[in-house]
């Protein structure tokens, strides 16, 4: 009986098992990966940390006064030394749900709008990189399947906008929609929805996920086991879906962290500049361009989103690297030899 | 009686030599030295009858001259008009339509040309030649201005600016009497320059000037140097005094920030740009010295359109006016040395002036607390609740949180707003664009010269606005009849009896106000930061800080 057992071929682990395995080795992917979800968790619960601190942090509140120690605080103070010119807002007080960051210029409570802001920013990015994924992949399978007239059409309107600088166009877009909004026949996006962003954010970067993949499938059209369903009279779309897609589905996965944080650094460069997020809606962007007229006196506002900015992006970035490296080909063949 | 007028005249004889040497004992103490300006960018082109910007006309004032100016004073003296390159006042005849000027003579432009009236007949109609910006406004009523504003290349102003080269004299004739010319000719846009003077916007180029300075040099990326003027004689210590600063160096390009710090550090004397919010404490508290806080003759104000949902509903208005927080408005402006809340069109201090505010707790003469009760239930009576409101505003830290404010504002009331800030080198553009159809906005209005009309008229008038055009002023699209009415019979009325006219005026300002086609702010003030080496800080409430009266050594 043990004999029989022994010589049973052992049981494979399948292609995504082993990249997962290898992924769940890599400490510094998995590291960042907890940071980030950290980040997501927090900035989701932020309309539950504003409802628990009992704060509006989108309405100006420059009369609001707060108690710290029990005793009252302005969120607004007026400089009572000399000329008394000017008004700075409360600094950090380092009590969670009670200006823990302190306020901004319009005495808005900065934790809470760092949480908003975290949540659209996030939002943002996470909806233009299934845009760009979407739109992306499927201009490379229709341009590295069907080749000719189709994919030199296509690859020239690619080139086209690959040939922008990535910030000029977006900015071009944002300025030419952010006052009107879009309006193409039945669909309407009005100005100041979080849809002009995604959508700008998601048609600038369509050429980075486009020309890989159509590399990729030029490579895979004249592969045999597309050929052969070819021969055998299989539709083209079928194809697509059932042999050449799958086959793609490791450089999309890589995708994802990559272009996201891509996204959340373009999202933030552009409602720095008043053109992405529009007030007094909130993004990390939105928020150090506030805390940008706050830089002498109350530099944590700009700060601390840029910090987030920071840890985000890196955390995705590693994050993608290990991904990568886990769906490599040839680290599962050195996993398998293991 | 004799004797008194001849102890009077000895007595001013004496005060006047008592005087002289007094200023020409200062200038011999402190002349000469770099005064070093700095502003974020560059005001655009040089010349001065296209230039409309604030900073290019105070740094006009020591340069160029028309036949008259303000005078280089301090307060209400600032506003006063005198002889500058004629040698007097113009005698007025013809019921008001015509003004004579006898020219000065041995004035020289600062590349040697002699100033003859050629050079103020090719000036005027260089103003509509180029296209000036107030050609069809301020200058529209001279004779012949019509013909020359359908075809700008061929004007020659017949009829309207007419020279006797023998006698010295220009005539000026009006179509009709214009009580405000005497300030329109005070302006930059009608200062006198060379006949040769190339009718066409000389942009970077300087033109030859008659001031005691001139524009050696001009990079709009890098800075400007104005330097004295070789041929500069003093004639009129009022009109065009002599500087104290050899050099005056206007440096472009550095972030106000940076603007403070090298003023604190003493590199530079004094900045453009209003200073940083987050330095006001540290400043009015450290530097109180070196701050100087001027009243300005402005008007920070929020526009409402009166053509488009909902504040074609006067009530929809009113409820606005009634729940806008003046003191949260100047607290985001710096507090109440730096601003003061209003309710009305005119200035304080500015001719038709008088005190009057509706939209408050207790309605009279000045604003105590907003009526947030009231305006919501103006809100329901217009019918207009729930509707969307977009608010325009510039991209700055100011604008952008009085803009995210209002927003708060007209959400407490009922109505569903957003915010959009625009481009500083946009937002006034689109605001005026009819085209754009803005609801609501935030701007500001500066007073080209102290007259009623200047805000009334201009912002407000049925002509003022200007359908399908980018440049209609009549933000609001506002128009009634009877009030153009009032304002067509006070302009007359300045003609004859000035301050009869002051009392229309400020009889419509209370007119217009209550029709609330915009919602006043507030009227801010100017703050000037200098160096410590700037001695005999001067302000003059027209043209602000008189640079060149102003020492450093």
């Amino acid at each position: 009986m043990s004999s029989q057992v022994a010589a049973m071929p052992r049981k494979t682990r399948g292609p995504w098992a082993v990249a997962f395995a290898k992924l769940a080795t890599d400490r510094a992917a998995m590291a960042s990966l907890a940071v980030f979800l950290i980040i997501v968790l927090a900035c989701f619960s932020a309309p539950l940390y504003a409802k628990w601190a009992g704060t509006d942090p989108f309405a100006s509140t420059l009369d609001a006064v707060i108690q710290i120690d029990g005793a009252d605080v302005p969120v607004m103070e007026q400089s009572t030394e000399g000329l008394g010119l000017g008004y700075t807002p409360i600094g950090p007080t380092w009590r969670l749900g009670n200006y823990f960051l302190g306020a901004d210029s319009q005495g808005r409570d900065v934790m809470a709008r760092l949480l908003y802001g975290g949540l659209n920013s996030l939002l943002i990015a996470g909806a233009a990189t299934i845009f760009t994924l979407i739109f992306g992949t499927l201009a490379g399978l229709i341009a590295g399947y069907f080749g000719g007239i189709t994919d030199t059409v296509l690859s020239r309107f690619l080139d086209v906008l690959w040939a922008f600088p990535i910030y000029l166009l977006a900015i071009s877009l944002s300025i030419v929609t952010i006052a009107q909004g879009i309006a193409i026949g039945p669909i309407e996006i009005q100005s100041g929805s979080l849809w002009l962003p995604i959508i700008i954010i998601g048609i600038v970067y369509i050429p980075y996920v486009a020309r890989p993949i159509r590399g990729q499938v030029l490579a895979l059209r004249h592969s045999e086991f597309v050929l052969a369903a070819i021969n055998l009279g299989v539709p083209g779309w079928r194809i697509l879906w059932r042999d050449i897609l799958p086959n793609i589905t490791t450089t999309l996965i890589v995708f994802v962290p990559l272009m996201m944080a891509l996204n959340m650094l373009t999202e933030s460069a552009l409602s720095f500049l008043s053109i992405g997020v529009q007030p007094p809606a909130a993004s990390w962007g939105t928020i150090i361009q506030d805390g940008q007229a706050l830089l002498y006196t109350r530099p944590l506002v700009a700060l601390v989103p840029g910090l987030a900015i920071a840890v985000s992006v890196m955390a995705l970035n590693v994050f993608g690297d290990g991904l990568r490296d886990a769906l490599d080909p040839r680290s599962k063949v050195r996993l398998g030899r293991d | 009686m004799k004797k008194l007028l001849l102890a009077a005249s000895v007595a001013a004889l004496l005060a006047g030599s008592w005087l002289a040497p007094a200023q020409a004992e200062y200038l011999k103490e402190h002349r000469g030295g770099t005064i070093r300006l700095l502003a974020r960018s560059a005001a655009g082109t040089l010349d001065p009858h296209i230039n409309y910007t604030d900073q290019g006309w105070q740094m006009y004032q020591p340069i160029y001259d028309g036949l008259v100016t303000f005078r280089k004073a301090e307060g209400v003296d600032g506003f006063k008009v005198v002889a500058d390159l004629a040698e007097a006042l113009p005698t007025v005849s013809n019921d008001g339509k015509t003004f004579t000027f006898k020219l000065r003579k041995g004035i020289k432009f600062s590349n040697g040309q002699d100033l003859g009236v050629k050079d103020v007949v090719a000036s005027f109609q260089r103003i509509f030649k180029i296209s000036g910006p107030t050609s069809g406004t301020f200058y529209a009523g001279i004779v012949g201005a019509d013909k020359c504003l359908a075809d700008t290349k061929s004007c020659t102003l017949e009829g309207g600016v007419v020279a006797d080269e023998a006698a010295g004299t220009i005539t000026l004739n009006l179509t009709k009497p214009d009580a405000e010319i005497l300030y329109k000719l005070a302006l930059p846009h009608a200062v006198i320059l060379p006949a040769d003077t190339p009718a066409e916007d000389m942009g970077s180029k300087p033109i030859p000037s008659t001031g005691p300075y001139m524009i050696s040099a001009f990079d709009p990326n890098k800075g400007m140097t104005v330097s004295r003027n070789p041929n500069f004689k003093q004639w009129s210590e009022e009109a065009q005094p002599d500087g104290y600063p050899d050099v005056v160096q206007y440096d472009f390009g550095l972030s106000e920030e940076a603007a403070v710090t090298a003023i604190q550090n003493g590199e530079a004397d004094w900045m453009f740009d209003a200073l940083p919010s987050d330095r006001l404490g540290e400043l009015g508290s450290k530097s109180m010295d070196q701050l100087h806080i001027s009243p300005l003759s402005a008007w920070w104000y929020a526009p409402l359109n009166t053509r488009m949902a909902p504040f074609d509903n006067e009530k929809a208005r009113q409820a606005v006016a009634y729940a806008v927080d003046r003191n949260t408005l100047v607290k985001l402006f710096g507090g109440k040395v730096l601003a003061s809340p209003v309710c009305q069109v005119l200035p304080p201090d500015f001719p038709g002036h008088e005190d009057y505010c509706p939209f408050t707790k207790n309605p009279g003469a000045k604003w105590s607390a907003p009526d947030v009760d009231k305006a919501k239930q103006l809100v329901e009576e217009s019918g207009t609740k729930g509707q969307k409101v977009t608010i325009i505003v510039e991209d700055t830290a100011i604008s952008r949180s009085i803009g995210v404010y209002l927003q708060s504002v007209l959400t407490n009331i009922g109505y569903v707003a957003d915010v959009k800030p625009i481009s500083s080198n946009l937002q006034f553009t689109y605001i005026q664009n009819t085209n754009n159809k803005v609801q609501m906005s935030v701007t500001q209005w500066y007073k080209d010269y102290p007259a009623a009309s200047d805000f009334l008229n201009i912002l407000f008038s049925c002509a003022s606005y200007r359908e399908g055009s980018d440049a209609s002023i009549n933000i609001s699209g506002f128009c009634d009849k009877d009030i153009d009415a009032e304002m067509q019979k006070a302009l007359d009325l300045g003609v004859t009896d000035q301050k009869a006219a002051d009392k229309l005026w400020a009889a419509i300002d209370k007119q217009v106000t209550d029709k609330a086609p915009a919602v006043g702010l507030f009227t801010p003030k100017r703050l000037d930061f200098v160096s410590k080496r700037i001695g005999n800080f001067k302000f003059n409430p027209q043209f602000n800080w008189i640079v060149t009266q102003s020492w450093v050594q």
